[in-house]
Order: C-alpha cells, then structure tokens, then sequence
C-alpha cells in the first residue's frame, strides 16, 4: 500500500518538477509583458531534440546540452524580437493566435530537422533504480528535483541580486516608470523570453530521459505548464512552482488511483475547482478594478 | 434616416447569398462539394464563436468541445438508439446549452487568461471522455454516423435529388443545404447583434463598467451569449457528423478548438462576414500548402503568425480600412 | 421624508490605506450636490461606493431608504442611479448613438424570440429608443455625431455623449465625475448650462469637480473631502468662508 502511494508521489514530484520549470517560464514572460506564451512547450522540446541529435553526431553529453539550451535561447530571443515585439498593440487574442501559430512553426522546423520518430535520450548517469521502502526511483528523477531546484534558486538570486534581474521585474512592474529610470525595456523583455527559453529548454532535457522525446511533445507539456502556472496564480513564481508540484502529484496520483486515461481530465478539472474559489489562482494578485 | 447596421446587413446577407450560390459554378467535383459544405459548417459554428469572442470579447479555447458533444449525440441518439436527425439535433443542442449554462455561470467570471484558461480546460475534459467512453463513442476509431434525415427525407452524400427539374448527386445538395444553414446563422446572428441584447453584449466587450452602471446585468448577458455560441456550435457538430458519416474524437480536439478561434481572429473579431472569411482561408490553407508536402507545417505557422503580426484586426477588416482609405483619398482628390 | 441618499459613517480601505474615512452627508432629491477636494481626497473612491463599484469597508448608503449594501451596480440602476467616469467608460466598439441607446437597456423589453426573427414589435421599440437616443445626444450637444464610430470622436464630446447615455437611462440621480475635466473655457461654459438644464428637469445630480468657478455656480450644497475625510460641508457660501477650507486650498 506505503509503497505503492510512495511509488506515484515519486512519478508525481518528477513530472510536477518539469511542469514547475514550464510555468516557471511562462510566469517571467507573463510578468514581463502579459503574454500568454503558447510555444513555451516548444523551448522543452528543442532542449530534448537538440541534445539526442547532437549526442548522435557524437558531440559529449555535456557539450550537447550547453549548445541545445544556447540554441532554444537564442529561439527565445527571436520569437520575442520578431513575433511578439511588432505585434504590442494587438489584442490579447491576437497575441495567443501570434504565439500559436510561433509554436505551429516551430515544431513544422523541428519536424522537417528531426523527423517525426520518438527519440531516446540516455539517462545522465545509472541506469540503475534506486528502490525506497519498496519504490522504484529512476535515477534521472534526482537529477530533474536536483537541476530543478538549482533553477529555483538559481532565479531567485538572478532576481534579488542581479541588476538585470531587479530591471526585469521593475519593467514587469509599471513599464512607464521603469523607461523612465533608464531601464531599455524592450531589451529587458528579450532577456525574459531568453532566460524563459533556458528554462524550459533545461527541463526538457532533463525529462528527456524519462518521457522519451519527439517533434511534438511540446504541446502537451507546454499546456500542462499553463495549467500549473493558473493554478498557482499567473505571475506568481512562488504560485508557478507550487502548482507545477501540485499538478504533478494529482496527476500522478489519478493515473495511479483512479484510471490513467482519465489523469489528463483530473488535472483539467483541478484547474476548474481551483479557479471557481480563487478566480486568480492560489497565490495570484488581487486587483483592485480602476475606473 | 436609415439605419447604418440595417444596411450593412442587407448587403452582407445578398452578398452572402450571392457569392454561396454562384460557387456551384467553380465547383467540378465532388471533392470540391465536400470541402465547400465543410466550409459552411464550419463557417456556421465560427459564426456563433464570433459572438462570444468578437462581439462579447470572452474567450473560449475549448469551443471544439460543444461541437464535439453535439456531433457525438447526433451520431449516438440516431445510430445507436434509431432517433431520427432532427430531434436530436434539437435535444442534442437543448442538453450543450444546459452544460455551457452550467460551466458558462462560474467560470465567466474569470478575466482574460484565466478564462481561457478554464475554458479549454472544459473543452479538454469532453474531449477526453468521448476518447475514453468507448461503449458509447467507440473511443479513438471513432463511429459510424446515419445519413441526414429531415423527417423521412432523407440527405446523403450518395443520393441523387431534383430541385425545380435540375438533378442534383448527393453532394451538391447536401453543399446547398448547408449553405441555406450558413446564411440563416448569419441571419440568426446579425439580428442578435443588432437589437438591445446584441447593444448589452457589445458593452460588455466595449466597456464592462459602463455597461454595470446603465443597468446590464453583465453576468447573465455573458451567460447567454456562452450559451447561444454552444448551441451554434452542437447544431453544426450534429450537422457535420450526419455530412461525413463518421465521427473521431477530433472533432472535440484541442487543436479543432485552435482552429475555431483562429478563423474568428484571422478573419477579424467583431466582424460575422471576415470570420466567416477566416473560416474558408483557414481551410483552404492546407489544401493549397498540401502541394509544399513537408514544408506545409512550417508554411502554415508562418503564415498564421505573419498575417496576425501585421493584420492585427484581422484580415476582412483590414481590407475594409485599406479600401475605404483609398475610396477617400480618391474622392479627396477630386475635390 | 429621508433623503435621497444617505451617507453614514463609510469606510473604505485599501490594504490598511484608508481612501474614505467615516464620511456622512445626505443629498436631498433635486438637489445639486457637488464633492471637492484636492486630488487623493478620495472624491472618486466615494463615487464609486455610492454606485456600487466598490464594497465599503464599514458604515451605510441608503438610496431612497433603502440600503445598498448588497446591490451591484446594474441593480442601482434599476432603483434609478446612473453615472459617468473620470477615466471616460464609452463602448469604442460601437457607434455614437448606440453608446446611448444602451443607456435605455433597462425601458426596454427584449426576448431572445422575437429578437432572433426580428419581429416587428422588436423593430418599433428600436425605432422609438433611437428616436430619444437622438434628441438626449441633441440635449446635451453632440446632435451631429449620431452614426459616428464613437472611436472617432473628440474627447470634449465623448464627455457629452457619456452624460446622454446616463441620462438615456432616465435616473432619478446622476453621478457626474469630474465631467469638466480635459474641456476648455467655452466647453466649460456649456457644460454648466448643461447640468443646470439636467437640474431644471428635476434630476438630482451629484458632481466630483475640480474647476471650483463652475462648482460654486451651480450646487446647492457641497462636500469637501480632505485625505479621505470630511473637511466641511454646507452650502455655497459656507464653504467660500469656511477657514479650514481656505487652508486646505491655498496649501496654508
């Protein structure tokens, strides 16, 4: 009974890390610029497709990551500059429709580079379980709560400590002000959607090993990432992470209790339960309406 | 003094109509009929869409999910249970409205991205039980569909009919047919938004607290603009799975909920003729990128993003104002 | 007889910041009852709980004796309360006169039936609600505007239209903020002609106004606001000598 509870927490924090880390990215791109960022999905599966295929043309594990991560930042950079940037006046519908259609792209380049196969990535060091109190835990889900967490951190520090970080949220504040105190906030906007990219393409590559990776995981996992993302409250990274582990767990714990074609509806119908009592989520900002 | 919407309106639905029974002579074959009638289903519930959407400003990602439902239970109650189309069509529709009244009440509270949040969320949810309900839907392979009877009479795509002497095969009348529906949803339509619950609607786009303040009770407007969308969307999803014959659990997809939403905004929010443009744009797209085989993907997500890049209002209007500027500066001229 | 609207004791905070403090006054039906102050007085926060925008954090408001506590803002319409914006609220998706006739959405009847078929009787009440959507844009002087897109029009005169779609309502009390504001001298001058002419009519108006010469011109009594709590309150001449108000005025 223990075990198997103690075996779908295990599954449940694993994937509720990675949704974590999506939301993650779409909290900085929202807070930055109100976006809703449907290709965020797309950044995970660069960072897992780049890293198998480089790794096949026999470039080092390593090596193979820094470049598939430069890579989905550098894409960052441009779906900003180029998508998101000329398009600021639109309407928020319009905005979603611009990055669907981004992620559309996306993934026709990453089908005509990479093919439609399922691609397998090595796990980064044993592939031996490891068994607790009767549990199996792959040794790839250490390295996803490990890496996670050091990006947790790592963006906490980026954001208290750093002059980049403190003109981030400065610009995510009152975009007027922050131009005014000499903030060059469109480069500030660029840096969001970059630093949002890295995220998302690290956690597709440490997940990569766990859930295989194709052309066209990034939909799924990009959705799921919105959905933590709401449940914690748009544009709270306390909320983001939250609702990533949340999500993950219930998920999990549906697949493994109740039926695993119905883990999907469950998680669905979370975010409905959530929003009906906290229409701004779990730990998102309350408005005063201005008139 | 004549009423300016009185006239656009006019024009719009002759203009409509003109264009809808003229394509006959462009269309060679049956493969043609088959994609014209899709259109004007699916030109239909984007119709509907566009109330919720371009005229009352609420998005819904998961519209798909209502047309799905409405599919489902035309298929189910007329193949499984021997009802005939049109009562279940009509109850099909009744039971979508009472489930978006249902859903529609909490969750249109929400504002911007949480409402689409919690709209595809719904949308989700359907479409995950009719995959999983095999017994019923018969999951992901999908279920046969009965040919359309309207009481007795029946339309098939392989029957062959008259009309005033002309002889008609099955998919040119089944393409009339639906584009007398398309032209009574715009009709629908255009008097729903012309009238003082289409002026509520409008305000709540326009101005929510203005709207508040001269007494529109804005929850239920929302409500009721939710519930008439669905109802647009369960008669069409019924229609369109009487027209193909088979159903898959793609018609209540995520993707076909993008597509919908697409095709209001690509055409241009707010306007019923420019969606219904979105609609054709959108699926003539594929078939004329199908010729660039792998490039299509990337062509169609380029294009997507370009034209909403540079065409924020979408594409009918945008034509409007460039042709209205030019009509201006002409008469300018000659002045 | 009790006043039209009652005020008493109203709180309202933000998250410990308090914008209306214990504030009471009552504004008698026909009245012209104008609220000044300088800005951050909490002149707007007190419109916006009288017509319901805002919850108050503690004390009452009574319209027509009635409390209001648990009434949203379309239901005060209905009990006869109409309003305008600081921040001007005009549906830019629609036309000039539209932006009026929705004003009339309470006196008209509407049934998704015969809205649907378009059924004559729908048409006649269209017909009769442009007619006076007409004459109030003619009333307040923006007559020529009708078929505008109202994204097409001057500020000045989406200031007007925003008055005529609060009249269209027929209110028994209307809220006007700060409706000279943005408008020049012999706007100014028209606008006061405007309010005494609403006045005259027998409608009760209640106004936020910084411009102190039409303020002064044309209320019965005033309110003066002072970080959110009241400074004085009488009539015209009252507050013209009232030394509190001097000082709080000339900064003294």
């Amino acid at each position: 009974m223990f075990s198997e509870f103690l075996q779908y927490l295990f599954t449940g924090i694993t994937i509720g890390a990675t949704y974590a880390l999506i939301a993650l990215g779409f909290t900085l791109i929202y807070n930055a610029s109100h976006v809703i960022n449907f290709a965020q999905g797309e950044f995970l599966m660069i960072g897992g497709m780049a890293t198998v295929s480089l790794m096949a043309m026999g470039v080092p594990m390593l090596l193979a990551i820094i470049l598939a991560v430069v890579l989905a930042g550098v894409l960052g950079i441009l779906l900003q500059r180029f998508a998101i940037a000329p398009a600021k006046q639109a309407d928020v519908v319009t905005l979603i429709i611009i990055t669907i259609g981004a992620s559309i792209f996306i993934r026709g380049l990453a089908q005509l580079v990479w093919g439609k196969e399922y691609h397998v990535m090595p796990n980064f060091s044993s592939d031996e379980p490891i068994r607790i109190f009767g549990a199996v835990l792959n040794s790839q889900s250490l390295w996803v709560l490990g890496i996670g967490a050091i990006l947790v951190v790592g963006l906490v520090l980026f954001f208290t400590r750093t002059l980049i970080g403190k003109a981030i949220l400065a610009t995510s504040m009152n975009k007027e002000a922050a131009r005014l105190v000499g903030i060059r906030t469109q480069l500030v906007l660029m840096l969001a959607f970059m630093v949002s990219a890295l995220l998302g393409s690290v956690a597709g590559v440490v997940v990569a090993p766990i859930t295989f990776t194709s052309y066209d995981i990034g939909i799924m996992l990009g959705l799921k990432g919105f959905v933590a993302a709401a449940i914690g409250g748009l544009g709270s990274g306390v909320g983001a992470v939250v609702g990533g582990l949340l999500l993950g767990v219930v998920e999990a714990m549906a697949a493994g209790y109740i039926s695993s074609d119905y883990k999907d509806a469950v998680a669905f119908s979370m975010i409905l339960v959530v929003l009906f009592f906290m229409p701004r989520g779990l730990f998102g900002a309350k408005v005063v309406e201005r008139v | 003094m004549v009423n300016r919407f009185m006239q656009s309106r006019l024009r719009d639905l002759v203009f409509l109509a003109i264009i809808l029974f003229a394509l006959p002579a462009f269309l060679s074959n049956p493969f043609h009929y088959d994609l014209a009638t899709q259109m004007a289903i699916i030109a239909a519930t984007v119709v509907g869409l566009n109330l919720l959407v371009g005229f009352a400003g609420q998005i819904s990602l998961g519209h798909a999910g209502f047309f799905g439902l409405g599919a489902y239970f035309s298929g189910i109650m007329t193949g499984s249970y021997g009802w005939s189309s049109i009562p279940a069509l009509l109850v099909g529709a009744v039971l979508v409205g009472i489930i978006a009244w249902i859903v529609g009440r909490p969750i249109l509270r929400l504002k911007g991205h949480y409402l689409s949040m919690a709209t595809l969320a719904v949308g989700f949810i359907i479409a995950i039980i009719i995959n999983n309900e095999t017994w019923l839907t018969g999951g992901p392979d999908g279920m046969p569909v009965p040919s359309l009877d309207i009481f007795g009479w029946e339309l098939s795509p392989f029957g062959s009919y008259s009309l005033f002497g002309m002889e008609l095969d099955g998919n040119q009348a089944w393409y009339l047919f639906a584009a007398l529906v398309l032209l009574v949803a715009v009709w629908f339509a255009q008097n729903l938004i012309d009238s003082p619950i289409g002026r509520a609607l409008r305000s709540v786009h326009g101005s929510e607290v203005a709207a508040r303040v001269v007494g529109v009770n804005t929850a239920s407007y929302k409500s009721l603009v939710f519930v008439i969308s669905a109802i647009y969307a369960s008669l069409m999803g019924g229609l369109y799975a009487h027209f193909q014959g088979f159903i898959t659990p793609a018609v209540a997809a995520f993707d076909f909920s993008i597509v919908l939403i697409t095709m209001v905004v690509l055409g241009g929010m707010g306007s019923t003729m420019g969606v219904i443009l979105g609609a054709v744009v959108l699926k003539l797209l594929p078939q004329v990128l199908a010729d660039f085989q792998e490039l299509e993907t990337v062509m169609f997500g380029l294009i997507l993003m370009l034209t909403m890049i540079f065409m924020p209002k979408g594409l009918l209007p945008t034509i409007q104002m460039a042709v209205s500027k030019r009509m201006k500066k002409k008469a300018g001229g000659q002045a | 007889m009790s006043a039209l609207i009652e005020v008493k004791g109203l709180d309202k905070a933000f998250g410990g910041v308090h914008a209306v403090e214990g504030v009471s006054f009552a504004v008698e039906a026909g009245q012209v009852y104008s609220v000044i102050g300088p800005n951050g007085a909490g002149k707007t926060t007190l419109f916006n709980l009288i017509s319901g925008i805002y919850t108050p954090t503690k004390g009452e408001i009574r319209l027509n004796g009635e409390s209001t506590a648990k009434l949203e803002p379309n239901q005060l319409a209905e009990r006869g309360m109409c309003r305008t914006f600081q921040q001007m609220q005009i549906c830019m998706n629609m036309t000039a006169i539209e932006n009026v006739m929705l004003g009339r959405h309470l006196k008209l009847k509407s049934n998704l039936f015969s809205t649907l078929f378009r059924l004559p009787a729908l048409l006649r009440d269209e017909q009769s609600c442009r007619q006076r959507a007409a004459e109030l844009m003619e009333f307040v002087g923006c007559g020529e505007y009708l078929d505008t897109e109202a994204s097409a029009m001057s500020y000045g005169a989406l200031k007007r239209l925003e008055i005529a779609r609060a009249l269209a309502a027929e209110p028994k009390v209307i809220l006007l903020d700060e409706p000279a504001a943005g408008l020049n001298g012999t706007e100014t001058a028209a606008l006061e002609e405007l309010i005494r002419k609403i006045a005259d009519q027998g409608t009760t108006v209640m106004l936020v106004e910084h411009d102190m010469k039409l303020v002064m011109g044309i209320s019965d009594r005033l309110l003066v606001l002072n970080y959110g709590r009241v400074l004085a309150e009488g009539i015209p001449e009252e507050i013209r000598n009232n030394p509190d108000v001097i000082a709080a005025y000339l900064g003294g």
